[in-house]
């Protein structure tokens, strides 16, 4: 596998769909789920139990049993959990069989504004990766289950989520990808 | 017969996330450069995916649900709380240039900076952890207002915003499709 800091173009790729297609279709399984299994899509609550079963071995069983966010929401193999594994293999199964998987450490979005700085990169992802995860949870769920499986329903917390979570994004990049910085 | 518990449900949770993951990949928010461009009006990808998929979505469950055979999931309005948490997600997505979601699927596509991105989540989740009485007490119980959706609070059809919704879209998209971007 190529190590490569580009992205490849992926628009006009067969392997690729139209992205209201796309849509269509996460709205069908939303049907489905929400008729066959009763459990709308959502991710972070797994990954939140995850953080739980990782941090057992560091600061112990005990403590991570009797916090009040873990006592409550503990790692298993279940549903929400197997959810995000499936959805990690759909993801990787989808990659390889359009042969479209490659190895990328710095996007070329991120290349014109930043540089090729790896440490300036990681940085970002592990910065942003945290606060969108711990937004989640003070927010009740992600772009997943709160955007869409509690959007589709019009429900107050995911509409004010869209609306709040987009207006916070466009400032952010507004300020991020300023023109007339320098890397 | 439905909805399905138990082990077969388990294993239906694979197979569903299995197709979300394919999606995703299909519809390209796997990919840095779609999702952050979405935020620089660049590239209308994320909207595109989210407003068909919550239009679909949305009819068809609310139908489902008419005719009895899905119930809604509605969850807790706790608006400060999302308030407060969308807007800092806001920024964590734009820095991190995935959602929880498709960092996840991006991992598996190759991305090596979403898997850092990973570890940062569960950082993120952690502090969330040792933080929660405190939040649970002094932000979550703040404006909270239950388990509320839009028609009721409105005291509009749901069909009406639908509608609604079906024509900004549109609208949007047409503009969009115009500008090809």
């Amino acid at each position: 596998m190529a190590n490569q800091s580009q992205t490849k173009a992926a628009s006009g790729q067969p392997s690729r769909w139209t992205p209201y297609l796309v849509g269509v279709g996460i709205g069908v399984l939303s049907w489905i789920v929400f008729v066959v299994v009763a459990n709308p899509i959502g991710i972070t609550t797994s990954i939140g139990q995850i953080a739980g079963g990782v941090m057992s071995p560091i600061i112990g069983s005990e403590a991570v049993s009797t916090n009040s966010y873990w006592k409550t929401n503990v790692m298993k193999l279940d549903y929400g959990t197997l959810f995000l594994i499936g959805t990690f293999l759909g993801a990787l199964a989808s990659s390889l069989i359009s042969r479209t998987f490659v190895i990328e450490t710095i996007p070329t979005v991120w290349l014109e504004r930043f540089g090729p700085s790896k440490a300036k990169r990681y940085s970002a992802a592990i910065v942003g990766g945290a606060l969108a995860m711990y937004g989640a949870r003070m927010a009740g769920g992600c772009t997943s289950g709160n955007g869409i499986s509690q959007g589709l329903q019009l429900a107050a917390v995911g509409w004010t989520f869209l609306m709040v979570m987009f207006t916070s994004g466009l400032i952010t990049a507004a300020i991020v990808f300023r023109t007339g910085q320098t890397k | 017969m439905f909805p399905i518990k138990g082990e077969a449900a388990l294993v239906l949770a694979v197979v569903f996330g299995f197709a979300f993951g394919w999606l995703l990949h299909r519809g390209k928010v796997t990919s840095y450069n779609v999702i952050v461009n979405q935020f620089r009006f660049r590239d209308f990808t994320v909207l595109k995916v989210m407003m068909t998929a919550i239009i679909v979505g949305g009819v068809g469950v609310l139908i489902l649900k008419d005719v009895g055979l899905a119930k809604l999931h509605i969850r807790d309005a706790n608006m400060l709380g999302t308030i407060v948490g969308a807007a800092i997600f806001g920024v964590g997505m734009v820095l991190y240039g995935y959602c929880p979601g498709t960092g996840v699927a991006a991992v598996a596509t190759g991305s090596v900076h979403a898997l850092v991105g990973v570890l940062g989540m569960l950082i993120g989740a952690v502090l969330y952890a040792f933080s929660f009485s405190w939040v649970k007490a002094n932000i979550l119980s703040v404006w909270a207002l239950g388990k509320v959706t839009l028609p009721q609070l409105w005291g509009v059809s749901p069909w009406v915003l639908y509608g609604a919704l079906a024509v900004g879209a549109g609208l949007l998209f047409y503009w969009v499709e115009k500008q090809k971007i």
